[in-house]
């Protein structure tokens, strides 16, 4: 991919804050898919500062395709029907920086590529928004030639990878920083 | 919640002189010292810039006169990489998700909020200066008295009964946004003693990749409290911090009804390859 060439100097971000409880939640936000939906999971886990305590003000949300890697553009993500499967989907964390959300394993989007969920988190404290990607741990060969985890090193390689738990579920950390500090990226044209 | 854990106003808390700082949020030092510091990094900032650095446009999230960044911003470089297949396209969002009164935020109870009512409209455009179309565009912010609705904001301003604070829009074909609302005041916070933050409201977009997502702050014009705000100063580059300056435009401002203020955002540049209809749109 060729680097755009940008015209325009990007307007710059700044924190979330720490009152946006009232104003960006809504009902149904994390939950992509029912929880009846066949196949559906929770993706789960807890977003940490660099003491490895829970931040309680932090704020997800992720982009996915469906089941069957297709990248969606259906509107309705904040009047959710339970049918619709839009791909998007926000969740605050808890009181103790837990996550959850309802979705679906999302599908390659091309033949042999790794699924990944992308991912962009918010916190109060937080300057600027971070991008990172959460890894469906199960196609190992995918994973093995795929161009952003193989340019990493091993220990942090492993950041991005979610973990499945015995019922089906992922499970993803969030470390802002400290020695397992999660890969976050940034992108051409930033 | 523990007072340690909040940047709200708190009556509660005491300010020790000469007591150690051991929490990041202890708010025990003065306008003084956080000014000192963030003149030191800017300082820094100049010098490299004439040395031939490049020019900064983002807030540093390695910034310790705001406190509670000290133990959230990576120390490890963000990893570059080119977005793939699902990072190029963006959720979409249209007037399913979103009724177009959603975006006038003085008539979402039954009387008029107290305070100045403003008009704030401007394009969203992308790096390369297309307008981002029919996309969602977030808002949220403190009252008149600045006070925000928010349950853990204790500053004993008074509620608005007749105001929330919350809006919603679609951008129109030519990226265009406009919303109706109240002035928001400065409020109280503890990051250090006396820490005041500008008035301001939140904005959070999004663009055609999901690469652009981003939440920011729109600031209005000659606010004295500028220079002293550590989040504001979070971006080290004078020509940075003015593209969060709304400007005054009389021509956004209605005989006998409101002023009006204009402010134009730009995301980053898309990497996704746009077909030519796609631009001619």
């Amino acid at each position: 991919m060729t680097e755009p060439a940008t015209k325009l100097v990007p307007t710059p971000g700044q924190t979330i804050g720490p009152f946006y409880g009232y104003a960006l939640p809504y009902e149904k936000d994390s939950q992509l898919v029912h929880r009846a939906h066949p196949g559906s999971i929770r993706l789960h886990g807890t977003v940490y500062d660099g003491n490895g305590d829970p931040i309680p003000d932090s704020l997800l949300e992720i982009w996915q395709a469906d089941e069957d890697g297709r990248i969606v553009q259906e509107t309705g993500s904040l009047v959710r029907d339970d049918h619709t499967f839009t791909g998007w989907g926000r969740a605050a964390v808890d009181n103790v920086g837990h996550y959850t959300f309802t979705t679906v394993n999302p599908g390659a989007t091309e033949e042999g590529k790794a699924p990944f969920i992308a991912v962009v988190v918010f916190a109060r404290g937080l300057l600027n928004r971070l991008f990172t990607r959460i890894y469906l741990p199960e196609d190992t060969a995918a994973l093995a030639g795929d161009p952003l985890l193989s340019s990493l090193p091993e220990e942090r390689r492993r950041t991005l990878i979610a973990g499945r738990e015995p019922n089906g579920d992922l499970r993803f950390d969030i470390r802002l920083q400290g020695a397992d500090e999660t890969v976050f990226l940034s992108f051409p044209g930033a | 919640m523990p007072a340690n854990t909040d940047e709200s106003f708190d009556e509660s808390h005491v300010i020790e002189s000469g007591a150690p700082v051991t929490d990041s949020d202890a708010a025990a030092d003065t306008q003084d010292v956080i000014s000192e510091q963030i003149a030191a990094i800017h300082e820094a900032y100049a010098k490299a810039k004439a040395d031939g650095a490049a020019e900064e446009t983002q807030p540093r999230i390695d910034f310790p006169p705001y406190r509670s960044s000290i133990l959230r911003h990576p120390t490890k470089d963000l990893h570059h990489t080119d977005p793939e297949t699902i990072e190029l396209w963006s959720p979409a969002f249209g007037h399913r998700d979103v009724h177009p009164l959603e975006a006038d935020l003085t008539i979402q109870h039954n009387g008029e909020p107290l305070g100045e009512r403003i008009v704030v409209q401007g394009r969203i455009l992308d790096g390369d200066g297309r307008p981002v179309r029919g996309q969602l565009v977030e808002i949220w912010q403190a009252n008149a008295a600045g006070r925000y609705i928010h349950k853990r904001d204790q500053h004993p301003a008074p509620i608005d009964p007749n105001f929330t604070g919350v809006g919603r829009c679609i951008t129109g074909d030519d990226g265009s946004y406009s919303f109706t609302t109240i002035k928001p005041a400065p409020y109280p916070w503890k990051n250090h003693h006396n820490a005041w933050r500008p008035a301001h409201i939140h904005f959070s977009l999004f663009g055609t990749d999901f690469t652009q997502r981003m939440i920011t702050q729109m600031y209005f014009p000659g606010d004295p409290l500028f220079a002293l705000d550590p989040i504001y100063q979070s971006i080290t580059d004078q020509n940075a911090r003015d593209r969060l300056v709304a400007t005054y435009d009389h021509n956004l401002t209605s005989h006998e009804w409101n002023t009006g203020y204009r402010w134009d955002i730009v995301l980053s540049g898309s990497n996704r390859t746009w077909m030519e209809n796609e631009e001619a749109e």
